[in-house]
């Protein structure tokens, strides 16, 4: 294998891994705390790729400098973190919270489906292209080929993000909660813990991570219907490689998905989805809870 | 065949911990007998190897005459070896009825059976005289769910003993019971199993259920059988009363409740 | 012998005449409505034994996507009849589901339903990406033959209908006795309590395992009359993670009380879908995912359920005017 390929691999692959990590992490996370398997991720990276998409559409038909877009990006994904996971959480998941876990996943999917619509009727069926940040940032030469700024950014976004989330889970108060929580949602409430806000809070901060996810891979994607349905079984994959639950899982998940998934498409392209849906496969089938399971007490 | 059941050099260690050590027992055919001991002694360890829910690290269980470590409880029941559960285990959301028909069923299962209708006239009568057995008859269409304590643990035995096994081993038939019902229960139990002059053997934290109902006695202490021994020897013996009943317990009075 | 002949085997036999009167009668959309909802009917019966057991799959359009597939490829070969396609296409799917069921018998709650998620991506992850598998546009389907008659075209469609019903029938009456059965009570004694199953003496994994065959042969009929209704096969349609969403959608709409009723679910979903998209073709994936979202909210236990709630309202009204309820 000469060199020229790995580093194609291990480009693709990471930026593959970076906007799979932002979906999965937030997948994770609501898995975590309230026990979701929420399908409707999928449709909040949509609205993040289209709100990102149309917003610098706007912005830069305005005559307004790029690097705005950048901007914009973070800004649609925190509104849409808001609105949808105030409407999703408190709109749906509150009254399912004791249901049958199937259900409540089957409820997801419902709310997914609805929300795809919501986006053809705000935004068409047409594709948006929203290049602008993408092509602001250049390019660079990397042992002799071409990889575009922003593609190297999103790989950096990843690790960013990825830190700071250790960071606020490890060393924040509000992080020792949500690790309570997580271990045991009774004790906690007995312990005083306000589960109602927490979920609410969870659900945001994962919402804003899958529109994050959306909105900053949208300059290099062509925006159109139906990239959600196929971000969120991919999401699905990353979260039961790594562990449902477990933010490092979504990290090595994701690296494993989306370099996994780059050597196909460079070697054996006929293997692109068959790799990764294998991996899930094994892991469940070796280790059901995932590589980095979050550790659980036996309860008798 | 007198013998029932055989055990030998019984050990079970979970990593450091020693469940069971040196168990070596026998029980004849028609014995009733009470296995004592604190809670972690590991009566109900006992239980589960015998009835090949958990396997020993070492030592022979011969039921019958017929070797049954390794065996899984689906086959131990078959052979006619069945338990009773400490929490009832029943199907919670079925009627007493329901919960009756189905043990029937797969106990009488043969052959592939792919259509034959589970609830028939048979069956059904069936069903009838073992809920009349127990005493349990008048609860006939209430939900498993529904049942006072008392009933849900007579129809897990009821339940179990739908074979007509040779060997009932019960585990703490009257925890959770109230006190004036403890005896009437266990008439009920003990009279439904000697119909079929079945061997019994039963886990009890109560002595005086254990001195009523019981000619011998096992005591278990830390992984161990301390003491076994007729009934009234047991409640004399000095380990048994220094590890499981208290010096305080006189046998055949009721002071103070001297319990494990 | 009366066991077997009870009012659902009555109420499934009046239908099956009821349908086959109507084939004189039917327009020949109202047709293809009718064949879609058979099959996706079938593939909903088996999920409901399964969820009887307490197991939910997201990933049975696999068994239903090989089904339609073993047409597609044996068509290729040269087979043409009905009857053949049908053995075919189901004993692929229930020669897979044989063996994968070894593995998925060990597997409960949310990793039983995501593990036949990844299976069923796998196999579309294949179909997509193969070429001599057609990829994404798929295989087309032929008309088929029926045991050597070869009907003229005006008459294809109405004796396709009439096979595909009396498949269907016989799905699901064989599949109404099962449940009654014995081995069929124990998709309750599972879902309650394996450790009481298993101490009655019979084994939990071993009765998951053949719920879960019964389930991939009745997807593999699903398949093979969807295959040759629609006359096309393709991963997208038939294998795509959405397509097993929607089956599942199928079985709570119909509620579990009944096999009959995943017809009249999948009826319904095919009636919904298609008007919804005939009069709002922007909006029926909302309009579909608002109805399951209204099911899960208002009528958790399916369409079905309205039967029972009428029935025991009639009686609670009965016994409020003090009159004396004989026995149900």
């Amino acid at each position: 294998m000469d060199f020229e390929l790995l580093l194609v691999i291990l480009v693709d692959g990471l930026v593959y891994s970076s906007y799979l990590f932002l979906v999965a992490v937030g997948l994770t996370v609501i898995f975590g705390v309230q026990k979701v398997l929420n399908v409707t991720h999928g449709s909040f990276y949509a609205f993040g790729a289209y709100f990102a998409a149309y917003l610098i559409g706007l912005w830069s038909r305005g005559g307004l400098p790029d690097w705005g877009g950048f901007l914009l990006i973070l800004g649609s994904a925190i509104v849409l973190g808001i609105v949808l996971g105030v409407i999703i959480e408190r709109g749906l998941l509150k009254y399912l919270y004791d249901r049958d876990e199937h259900i409540v996943v089957l409820a997801t999917f419902a709310a997914f489906l609805v929300l795809e619509d919501v986006i053809l009727l705000i935004w068409g069926t047409n594709p948006y292209l929203a290049f602008q940040p993408l092509a602001l940032l250049g390019n660079s030469e990397i042992a002799g080929l071409v990889f575009d700024n922003y593609a190297l950014t999103m790989i950096a976004l990843t690790f960013i993000v990825a830190f700071i989330l250790w960071y606020g889970l490890n060393r924040t108060q509000f992080g020792k909660v949500l690790l309570a929580v997580i271990f045991d949602r009774e004790i906690s409430m007995a312990m005083g813990i306000n589960v109602t806000k927490v979920f609410l809070i969870t659900f945001m901060i994962g919402t804003f991570l899958g529109a994050l996810g959306g909105a900053y891979h949208a300059p290099i994607i062509s925006v159109q219907p139906g990239i959600g349905v196929e971000v969120i079984v991919l999401a699905f994959a990353v979260v039961v490689i790594g562990g449902m639950g477990s933010i490092p899982g979504a990290l090595i998940g994701s690296i494993i998905v989306g370099i996994s998934r780059a050597a196909a498409v460079h070697m054996y392209p006929e293997l692109e989805l068959f790799v990764i849906y294998a991996i899930m496969a094994f892991v469940l089938v070796i280790r059901p809870e995932g590589l980095f399971a979050p550790i659980k007490a036996r309860k008798i | 065949m007198t013998r029932v059941l055989e055990v030998h050099d019984l050990e079970k260690n979970f990593g450091g911990v020693v469940a069971a050590h040196n168990i070596n027992v026998t029980v004849d055919v028609g014995e009733n007998i009470g296995i004592i001991g604190a809670n972690g002694a590991g009566k109900t360890t006992f239980v589960n190897m015998v009835t090949g829910y958990l396997p020993p690290s070492s030592g022979r269980i011969e039921f019958m005459g017929k070797n049954v470590v390794g065996l899984h409880p689906r086959d131990v029941t078959k052979l006619g070896l069945c338990r009773s559960f400490q929490v009832p285990q029943v199907f919670l959301s079925e009627t007493v009825f329901d919960n009756m028909l189905v043990a029937y069923g797969i106990a009488e299962r043969s052959g592939w059976g792919l259509f034959t209708p589970l609830h028939t006239d048979d069956r059904e009568a069936r069903v009838d005289a073992q809920l009349k057995r127990y005493q349990i008859s008048e609860y006939r269409d209430v939900a498993a769910s529904a049942l006072p304590q008392g009933v849900r643990k007579l129809l897990d035995i009821a339940m179990a003993t739908v074979r007509n096994p040779k060997l009932v081993m019960l585990d703490e038939p009257t925890s959770g019971i109230s006190v004036e019902e403890k005896f009437d229960l266990m008439d009920i139990i003990m009279l439904a199993l000697k119909e079929e002059d079945t061997t019994v053997m039963f886990i009890e934290h109560d002595m005086e259920i254990v001195e009523r109902f019981v000619n011998r006695v096992w005591a278990f202490y830390q992984g161990e059988i301390i003491c076994d021994a007729t009934t009234a020897e047991a409640m004399k013996d000095e380990k048994v009363r220094e590890f499981v009943i208290g010096q305080e317990y006189h046998p055949g009075h009721v002071e103070g409740g001297a319990h494990a | 012998m009366n066991q077997l002949l009870d009012k659902t085997f009555w109420g499934l036999t009046i239908g099956l005449v009821a349908l086959f009167a109507l084939n004189f009668v039917l327009e020949e959309w109202m047709r293809s409505i009718g064949l879609q909802s058979l099959s996706r009917g079938c593939v909903a019966i088996g999920l409901l034994i399964l969820w009887r057991t307490g197991l939910v799959s997201f990933g049975h359009a696999l068994f239903f996507g090989f089904g339609a597939y073993t047409v597609a490829m044996l068509q290729i070969a040269g087979v043409n009849d009905i009857f053949v396609l049908l053995i075919g296409g189901t004993a692929t799917a229930g020669l897979l589901a044989f063996f994968l069921g070894f593995l998925l018998r060990q597997y409960r709650a949310i990793f039983f339903a995501l593990l036949n998620m990844a299976f069923s991506m796998i196999l579309y992850g294949v179909l997509a990406k193969v070429e001599a598998l057609g990829s994404t546009d798929g295989i087309g389907v032929s008309h088929v033959s029926f045991l050597g008659y070869v009907p003229a075209d005006e008459d294809y469609r109405p004796t396709l209908y009439v096979f595909a019903i009396c498949f269907a029938y016989i799905a699901a009456v064989l599949s109404h006795w099962y449940l009654k059965s014995t081995l069929g009570m124990m998709t309750m004694a599972v879902r309650e309590n394996e450790i009481r199953v298993e101490y009655l003496g019979y084994s939990a994994e071993r009765a998951i395992h053949a719920k879960y065959v019964i389930s991939g042969v009745l997807a593999g009929v699903g398949g093979v009359i969807m295959a040759v209704t629609v006359g096309h096969v393709d991963p997208d349609s038939m294998v795509y993670w959405p397509v097993s969403g929607d089956f599942v959608f199928i079985t709570i709409l119909s509620g579990t009380g009944n096999v009959g009723a995943t017809f009249i679910g999948a009826l319904v979903y095919e009636l919904l879908r298609t008007y919804a998209f005939e009069f709002a073709p922007e909006i029926w994936q909302l309009i579909l995912g608002g109805s399951l979202l209204l099911i899960i909210m208002f009528l958790p236990d399916g369409l079905w359920s309205i039967r029972s709630e009428w029935r025991n309202r009639r009686r609670m009204a009965a016994a409020a005017r003090g009159e004396t309820q004989a026995a149900e």
